[in-house]
């Protein structure tokens, strides 16, 4: 099922009625999201992506705006009519049923010609729990299964209605390290078996881009961009998306541009021929440093933690917009931890510029990632 | 003496303190136990004795030399405890009902419903909970009466069903329920009602049993408005019968009779307390209100 | 209005329908009443509208004598039943053994019906030509007289009536101070122990104020609840207690209103806002004083 959000708009009165107005939750929010894709919607806690999901699964009608399954216009239809299931974060199971009694819950819904005989539904259950690889469980209560398992449960829940559309709101967020990898492979795996269309609301940025087809990072209720999970990350049209992405968090220093020359600080960093002279907000990524003798970028060392595979370099610079920065070179670097300063050397292709203003990246020749960019 | 020896010799005396002390507890308690205990004891003992050995008793006896069940017999020949004990019953059972039915709505609607002018409202709910029953007794009473409803049941439930205590403490319960179970029965296309039906009710079932434990008690021992609504034997609750019994009943001096209906009478709450102790202690605590 | 609004509404209408008709409109009744003049329930005609009603009242010599018992009850049972009640909590919270078993025991006054068992204690008590009576035999054994504590002295209905009081209200007050004493977190215990603090000292500095709100909370309801006193003495003295001059502020309202000496509503109306006024105001006093040690401390 093909979706379509047409300008969508989420206005609410203001919550302070002193202050009155209204706020804005998702503004002019336009997307398409193909059939059978795995869509990630990305971004801070109060950006409006919960409100988006809302909106597609009906919780929340637009203020202005039209939703589409397919050909079919669901922007005033309510949930039920939509034909959408839903995991949520805290799984909502219902504590006093058992778990085939909560899969069975919204089939005990169904009116007039849909519904369905006992032993179909009884069947369908079945046939949900072991997609999840439950079936063993089916006589449990809730409170007697760990996370992991609660979570099964609700996308089976979500499943047994044989949705058209699948709605997952931050998932993975109450499990703890280890079982949010497995189940974000199971995640991926029951939506590649049944094909439905899924759109998975995180927080999570390294959660969203290792199982999304696509990402769509948002910010204050706007889209800041849609793309591939690794163009995303590699090539930011702004400063939010490009720290948004990415662990241990791009490094964010005031810049100038003289003739043609890019300076942070005092340092000459390299030229970047093509952009106008005049302050820039220069991203580095963490990868994008190398200890070198005569690196451009002289900066205070802090601290060095040796991780085994790689080298995690904590400085300090004057320009940074942060009280340290952090570069991961790796561990056969030598770092003198006795001097003062380190120098860097930085990687044109890892340096992203972006206008101090607006926030909007500014392209120069070398900032490509080289042959393989995705675009 | 050395210190070590002196030591030993206070840790002795202090754990020799100790058990004074724990001595003396126990023996404060056993004493208040039985201040509790007695007239209970005294109400089961006295409706045994026969009339003569009662009344033959100048120095009241401890314990009965001629036990006898007939007081019991004559408590439900001579009055008409059983009627008072099937009305006290059905005032109960249909009361308690309806208050359920009254405040699982609303406390439904406060919960979960968004209206126009609900916080308002709720404060006016909250601010009614101070309002005494005396104040409103007066005007309920002309009411009745003049709605022509004294000795029946209609008038003594009526005024009796609602409760903004009970209303607030399942409302409080309910809002306990996390917001995305609502959202999931939406999603699943669930109506309000059998969300509340399916989801709430079961859910929140500890309290509304702890509610209608603390009803049940409160109307059994009603008192105030029966008298007030029934001057007709027929209507009368227990509360009521037994004074009636003590005025005009056995005749003043059939104390051992009295005492049977006494003890039958109180049998039906211990019976409900010591089942459910572990719940009505836990809902007094929450926010009953007596003495 | 729409249709969600709607919705909720008739969710309330039960609630409403019942509050309104059987308490709102009471209580802005109860005041037109208590003004209304020579007012006869059976034509429901009144003369003219004033404070008659409530000089009348408060010139009654019931009223005046109800409001004397009530006082004298109020003012000996509040106290003397919040510190046995803390004596019997803070022995039980110090035990191990049997604690439930007490605990159920002391809980039990709280689950009978007062007025049967307020029977029980007026045997107990009676002094009658046939028998002393059981606590007349123990004073006697102790080298008293006996006394008719039913039908005799005023002091001697009077100390029936606290007592039965107290042992009435015990259980509410005893659970809530077991439940707030469990509260306390054990932690400050073992940290004053560690420091050498004596047990007295400990319950004074530790245990008193960590509890205070609630004894505070038992205060309050003990005033508002033995200013009410209705059923527990009527259990004792029967219904007629002008003529034991027993009544209380309460039982004078339901005689005024229906009763010996009834049909009245303007004067019980007077008396009972007379009662709400003085309950209101104990109640005030009790939160500033409240709120004072609470600065304090």
């Amino acid at each position: 099922m093909k979706i379509v959000l047409e300008h969508i708009t989420k206005r609410y009165p203001n919550r302070n009625r002193k202050v009155g107005g209204v706020f804005t939750a998702v503004d002019d929010f336009d997307l398409t999201i193909p059939d059978g894709k795995l869509i990630g919607l990305l971004g801070p806690s109060g950006c409006g992506k919960s409100t988006t999901l809302n909106m597609i699964c009906g919780l929340e009608t637009p203020t202005e705006g039209k939703i589409w399954f397919g050909e079919t216009d669901v922007t005033n239809l309510t949930p039920e009519l939509r034909g959408v299931g839903m995991v949520f974060q805290s799984y909502a199971l219902y504590p006093h049923m058992t778990v085939r009694e909560n899969i069975m819950f919204p089939l005990g819904n169904l009116k007039g010609p849909d519904k369905l005989s006992k032993e179909e539904m009884l069947r369908r259950v079945e046939e949900a729990a072991g997609l999840v690889q439950i079936d063993e469980l089916l006589d449990r209560k809730p409170s007697e299964m760990s996370g992991g398992q609660q979570q099964r449960v609700a996308i089976a829940r979500a499943l047994v209605k044989t949705p058209k559309v699948l709605l997952l709101d931050e998932p993975l967020s109450n499990l703890d390290a280890r079982l949010r990898l497995s189940t974000r492979e199971e995640i991926r795996r029951i939506q590649r078996e049944t094909g439905i269309t899924t759109i998975f609301v995180t927080h999570d940025q390294e959660e969203a881009m290792s199982i999304s087809d696509q990402i769509v990072v948002m910010e204050k209720g706007v889209i800041r961009q849609v793309g591939k999970p690794q163009h995303v990350y590699d090539e930011p049209e702004n400063l939010f998306v490009s720290k948004f992405l990415g662990t241990p968090p791009i490094n964010v220093f005031a810049g100038r541009v003289v003739d043609g020359r890019l300076f942070i600080g005092d340092d000459e960093v390299f030229a970047v021929p093509g952009v106008a002279d005049g302050a820039v907000t220069v991203g580095i990524r963490p990868e994008g440093f190398q200890p070198a003798t005569h690196g451009a970028l002289h900066c205070e060392l802090v601290a060095v933690e040796r991780m085994g595979r790689d080298t995690s370099v904590v400085a300090k610079h004057l320009a940074l917009d942060a009280v340290q920065m952090r570069a991961i070179v790796t561990s056969d670097a030598r770092i003198d931890r006795s001097v003062e300063t380190v120098c860097f050397a930085v990687r044109p292709e890892k340096c992203r510029l972006f206008d101090p203003k607006t926030g909007e990246r500014i392209r120069f020749d070398g900032d490509a990632v080289g042959e393989g960019a995705t675009r | 003496m050395s210190d070590v020896a002196l030591d030993q010799e206070q840790g002795r005396s202090f754990a020799r303190g100790q058990k004074i002390r724990k001595v003396l507890t126990y023996v404060f308690l056993t004493i208040w136990a039985l201040v509790v205990l007695f007239p209970f004891y005294w109400m089961v003992l006295t409706s045994i004795k026969t009339y003569s050995s009662y009344n033959g008793e100048y120095v009241p006896q401890l314990v009965a030399t001629d036990p006898t069940l007939q007081n019991y017999t004559d408590a439900f020949t001579a009055v008409p405890l059983a009627r008072y004990f099937t009305n006290t019953v059905i005032f109960t059972v249909i009361t308690t009902a309806l208050m359920l039915m009254v405040i699982v709505l609303a406390a439904f609607a406060f919960s979960r419903l968004d209206f126009a002018g609900k916080d308002l409202l709720f404060t006016v709910f909250l601010s009614l909970m101070m309002i005494p029953n005396e104040l409103v007794i007066i005007t309920n009473f002309v009411t009745i009466t003049d709605l022509g409803l004294r000795n029946t049941f209609t008038g003594l439930i009526l005024p009796s069903v609602t409760s903004v205590f009970y209303i607030y403490l399942l409302k409080e319960n309910f809002d306990q329920i996390p917001d995305e179970l609502y959202k999931a029965a939406k999603v699943d296309g669930t109506s309000d009602f059998k969300y509340l039906m399916r989801v709430m009710i079961p859910i929140c079932k500890p309290t509304i049993i702890t509610v209608l434990l603390l009803k049940v008690i409160e109307c059994w021992n009603s008192y105030v408005w029966p008298r007030l609504i029934t001057d007709n034997q027929l209507y009368f609750l227990v509360s009521n019968g037994i004074q009636e019994i003590r005025e005009n009943g056995f005749g003043r001096e059939n104390i051992p009779a009295m005492m049977a209906a006494v003890v039958v009478i109180s049998i039906p709450l211990i019976v409900l307390f010591i089942i459910f102790r572990k719940k009505i202690m836990e809902g007094v605590s929450r926010g009953g209100t007596k003495g | 209005m729409n249709t969600r609004s709607l919705k909720g509404w008739l969710y309330l209408i039960p609630a409403i329908a019942f509050l309104g008709v059987f308490v709102v409109y009471p209580l802005f009744d109860v005041f037109i009443y208590s003004f209304e003049e020579g007012y006869n329930s059976a034509s429901q005609t009144y003369f003219g509208v004033g404070t008659y009603n409530y000089s009348y009242v408060l010139r009654d010599p019931y009223f005046i004598q109800a409001l004397k018992n009530t006082f004298i009850l109020v003012i000996i049972t509040v106290p003397l039943s919040t510190l046995l009640a803390l004596a019997i909590s803070v022995a039980l919270s110090s035990i191990k053994k049997l604690q439930e078993l007490y605990q159920t025991i002391y809980f039990l006054p709280y689950v009978t019906n007062t007025l049967a068992v307020g029977l029980v204690f007026m045997i107990l008590f009676q002094k009658t030509p046939y028998s002393d009576g059981f606590v007349n035999q123990i004073i006697m054994a102790f080298g008293g007289n006996a006394v008719d504590f039913i039908d005799g002295p005023y002091w001697a209905k009077m100390t029936v009536m606290c007592i039965y009081t107290i042992w009435v209200v015990l259980p509410f007050k005893i659970l809530i101070l077991t439940s707030a004493l469990a509260s306390v977190n054990p932690d400050y215990y073992k940290a004053a122990r560690v420091d050498g603090t004596s047990s007295w000292r400990i319950f004074y500095r530790i245990t008193l104020p960590m509890i205070s709100p609630m004894i505070f909370y038992l205060i309050i309801t003990g005033f508002i609840g033995a200013f009410k006193a209705y059923g527990d003495v009527v259990g004792i003295f029967g219904t007629n207690l002008n003529a034991a001059g027993m009544n209380t502020i309460v039982g004078y309202v339901y005689d005024m209103l229906y009763g010996n000496s009834g049909g009245y509503p303007s004067y019980a109306s007077a008396a009972a806002l007379i009662l709400f006024v003085i309950v209101l105001t104990i109640t005030c006093i009790n939160l500033l004083v409240q709120r004072r040690s609470v600065q304090t401390s």
